[in-house]
């Protein structure tokens, strides 16, 4: 039989372990600890957090203090003789009791915060209709008639390979969402595909969007500024890569620059009246081509085998007109390739769609044109 | 129960001609029907998935060492945390708990075998070939299956790659081959047990094995269901998680974690059963509360029926049914907590050595603790929307899979290695092992609770700088890790291929029919006569 000293570390681990848990909560400026976030909401849970937190401390203090003086001086190595019990009904009983109360203690805060989160329905002051897409996020302003698709800031798809520098990388969109500070929003998430979830830690919101249904959460931002966050369910390939930028503005910003998104929108209305050149038509299709299209069909069109068909080459691509208009108005069922008829205006579709045509090695040589679009959707 | 005394008289001369020990070469392995082989089996099978399932893990380790894609593209990331969680649950912790059990049950309860022999053989070479499937899909166009272990739809049906058929199959074969282990286990506990081994006397990972098996017997339908349901809604027309067609995509996940739940109780039951067999070795005084820790855990396992869409706290449910679920998931920590205390008690006024296996015992205490610890803060539903797919949930189940599960395992081949292959292990080198691992282990996971609280969503490929230093900790950790396991593989060799002659007992301390009633190593047939219990 060996019996060896246990080295004087041993006895150090479990109260090693406890302090770095402590010191967890000593930096916790660190970026170590939940965000505390700008709404009543992410306040909090914060509380609830550290409240458990602490709580998971002080036992952890009892049980492993326990061990702990056990490992010392209940060893052989100092001659420790082994008592012989081996049963208590009342202790038993007692530490079953105990962790239940300290349970109960939990639950009460823990169920008021719970309906505070849940109460999405109650005198909201604008609804936010929120869009999972693979690989990026439609915004619709519920009554406002504003609605645009954010995705991943090009900034970040060029430090892919090298990021240092890069201050907000993965955390920028083209696109952020405004909205208003000290009011009330509604947020609705649903997806087209498959399921997202919607995560900005400063709100408190993490949502999943699921395709069939509808769910809500809410926020009430006190601060301006901006809030960062990103897609937290896995979604496929580039589900770490589509992020959320909210920016929190006072009232009078939100309401300036929703009636600058009805000018902009206005504009391109009238100009999906108008007959556009090859080229023009080519240079726009390339900027929505590699925000929609890039990431299954490939920058090249090269697509990637066996998950996502070449468009290089590719019946649809140098086929009739009307059915590459078809294909991606409507996409194709049980397939990845969704539906762009509800994401892209008539002048991006018609764009991108002469775009695949003309370029990416094809060369159809004829245009698509935004009246082309209208009146096939 | 077996009561056949005078049975094993009337065929004593001839049990005694049968016993020649094993057959020669490849086909003791194929043929075999011997408890102890299978078992063997079970557990090389187990530590080869491990080294494959952790290579995974360093793939994955190594792209997250710094910002921006620098090794794999994302598509294959995904691939490899899908088959990192899919061989590590399914290969790894899986077979090396029925491992255990082909190796320990009969011995504990003073049998001579499994009860269903031949059906054991075919519960073991099944996995061979599922696993075979499952790892042939990296081979195939469109690559392997990309979804995440828990293979939400409609990512795993209408937008997976071709693959994923095998997949299912794979899963298939894998629920056939536990379903029969746990049959078998039933039908040895049951029927097998040397007269006098009353329930209330067996050991307690006869016990936790019996539950589990259970367990396994309620769930692996459940998953083989769900993955059906995938593979007609691939190719059949029907609709069941295809909002599109009328169907729903949250029902997939109340099926999952049906199954889900229960499976990661799977996982940790037998682990307590080894616990309570090394720590009242090592204190030298007997497990405190026995019956206590029988009855919790059998309350451990009907609770894991009744908690599964805590999983889903983010997906909408209905406030009644988020309190329901978040009531029903912390009581869990109660039972969990008795058993804590039980051992904390049985080391109370011990006379304690620190042997490898009970420093890996140890180690399982505390960190599985505190995994515990998340696991209650997880439980908080209205928290833990904001832990939900975050790396501080990867570092919770690491802790409870890791340290917990795997920590056990191991810990088991220390204690009974020197019984199966009369050598000891060498002692120095355990040590080693387990400062090495449990260094190593902390600087892993640790770091990835305050990553995961600090906003890294999980099963990314590449991330924000705020999240650059933890996760190039959490990288060296992972090497440093991956190779102490390579340093056990070496250990287990050196022990099978010679060491210091083990005693009968073992260990000082040691209790229980393997080692009071049995030669290290035992015969090829442990018990040919029912052994006297006291």
């Amino acid at each position: 039989m060996r019996l060896k000293k246990l080295s004087r570390s041993g006895a150090l681990l479990p109260v090693g372990l406890v302090s770095l848990l402590a010191t967890s909560v000593a930096q916790a400026d660190y970026n170590l600890n939940m965000t505390r976030g700008v709404t009543p909401i992410s306040q909090e849970l914060y509380g609830l957090h550290m409240l458990v937190f602490w709580i998971c401390v002080a036992i952890g203090v009892v049980v492993f203090g326990a061990m702990a003086w056990s490992i010392i001086h209940h060893r052989k190595s100092r001659g420790a003789q082994a008592a012989n019990f081996h049963e208590s009904t009342t202790v038993e009983i007692l530490w079953t009791i105990v962790p239940l109360v300290i349970l109960i203690a939990i639950a009460i805060p823990a169920t008021a915060t719970l309906l505070d989160l849940e109460d999405a329905k109650t005198d909201a002051d604008l609804t936010l209709e929120v869009t999972g897409i693979q690989w990026k996020w439609k915004y619709n302003y519920v009554g406002e008639d504003v609605s645009f698709i954010s995705s991943l800031a090009q900034s970040s798809r060029d430090a892919v390979k090298d990021p240092t520098g890069d201050e907000h990388y993965l955390r920028e969109v083209d696109r952020p969402v405004v909205l208003p500070i000290n009011k009330k929003i509604r947020f609705l998430f649903h997806s087209q595909d498959v399921i997202h979830a919607w995560w900005v830690p400063d709100l408190a919101i993490k949502q999943d969007a699921i395709p069939g249904y509808i769910n809500d959460s809410w926020a009430l931002m006190e601060e301006p500024g901006t809030y960062r966050g990103q897609c937290a369910e896995l979604c496929g390939k580039d589900h770490g890569f589509m992020p959320i930028v909210v920016e929190a503005v006072t009232q009078p910003e939100y309401e300036k620059w929703l009636s600058d998104q009805k000018a902009a929108a206005a504009a391109a209305a009238a100009s999906a009246e108008q007959e556009w050149s090859m080229k023009d038509l080519l240079a726009k299709g390339e900027t929505v081509y590699q925000a929609n299209c890039a990431a299954c069909h490939q920058a090249s069109g090269a697509g990637i085998p066996g998950a996502f068909p070449a468009l290089t080459g590719s019946p649809v691509a140098t086929g009739p007109k009307a059915e590459h208009i078809n294909t991606v108005l409507n996409g194709r069922a049980g397939t990845a390739m969704a539906a762009f008829k509800a994401q892209l205006d008539d002048v991006d579709l018609a764009a991108v769609i002469t775009y695949e045509r003309n370029a990416l090695g094809n060369s159809v040589g004829d245009t698509v044109q935004p009246s082309d679009i209208k009146n096939a959707r | 129960m077996y009561t056949e005394t005078t049975h094993d008289d009337a065929h004593g001369a001839h049990e005694a001609h049968d016993d020649h020990g094993p057959a020669k070469g490849i086909m003791r392995w194929v043929t075999t029907t011997n408890h102890k082989d299978i078992g063997t089996l079970y557990l090389w099978l187990a530590f080869i998935m491990l080294l494959y399932g952790g290579s995974m893990a360093m793939v994955i380790r190594l792209e997250l060492f710094q910002p921006g894609l620098q090794f794999v593209e994302p598509q294959f990331f995904n691939q490899m945390t899908t088959m990192h969680g899919l061989v590590m649950v399914f290969g790894a912790i899986m077979p090396a708990f029925v491992g255990l059990a082909n190796w320990l049950v009969p011995m504990m309860i003073g049998a001579p075998d499994m009860a269903l022999p031949r059906l054991n053989n075919w519960s073991f070479w099944i996995l061979p070939f599922a696993f075979t499937i499952l790892a042939s899909t990296m081979f195939m166009e469109g690559g392997a299956p990309a979804f995440g272990w828990t293979f939400y739809a409609p990512l795993s049906t209408t937008f997976a790659p071709n693959s994923t058929d095998f997949f299912i199959f794979a899963v298939h074969l894998m629920g056939i081959s536990s379903v029969m282990g746990s049959i078998n286990i039933i039908a040895t506990i049951l029927n097998m047990r040397a007269p006098g081994m009353t329930l209330m006397k067996m050991p307690l990972f006869v016990w936790t094995w019996l539950i589990t098996a259970y367990l396994l017997i309620a769930v692996m339908p459940v998953l083989a269901g769900a993955v059906t349901m995938m593979l007609t809604d691939r190719h059949f027309g029907t609709s069941f998680f295809d909002a599109a067609g009328g169907g729903d995509p949250v029902m997939f996940q109340h099926v999952f974690w049906f199954f889900g739940h229960p499976e990661v109780y799977i996982m940790i039951l037998p682990a307590f059963g080894i616990i309570s067999a090394i720590v009242p070795t090592f204190a030298r005084k007997p497990l405190f509360g026995y019956s206590s820790m029988v009855y919790a855990t059998a309350s451990i396992a009907i609770l894991s029926f009744m908690v599964w869409a805590h999983h889903m706290f983010t997906t909408g449910m209905p406030v009644a049914g988020e309190l329901y679920f978040m009531y029903a998931t912390v009581l869990i920590s109660v039972p969990t907590g008795v058993k804590v205390f039980n051992w904390v008690a049985t080391m109370w006024k011990g006379s304690m050595t620190f042997e490898t296996p009970m420093l890996f015992a140890l180690g399982f205490i505390i960190m599985f603790t505190i995994g515990g610890f998340s696991g209650l803060m997880l439980g908080v539903a209205p928290v833990d929307t904001q832990y939900q797919d975050t790396y501080f949930v990867v570092a919770h189940f690491h802790y409870v899979l890791v340290t917990g599960a795997l920590y056990s395992i191991i810990a088991a081949f220390y204690y009974w290695a020197p019984k199966w292959t009369g050598h000891m292990y060498d002692e120095k080198l355990g040590k080693i092992h387990f400062w090495w691992s449990t260094i190593a282990v902390n600087v892993l996971f640790f770091p990835q609770h305050f990553l995961g609280l600090s906003g890294m969503p999980r099963r990314i490929p590449d991330y924000a700088l705020q999240f650059a230093e933890f996760n190039k900790i959490s990288s060296i950790g992972g090497f440093a890790f991956g190779l102490a396991q390579i340093f056990f593989l070496y250990i287990v060799i050196k022990t099978i291929r010679g060491g210091k002659k083990a005693t009968d007992r073992v260990w000082e301390g040691a209790t229980g029919l393997e080692f009071e009633q049995l030669p290290s190593p035992p015969p090829y047939h442990s018990f040919t006569q029912a052994p006297p219990i006291k």
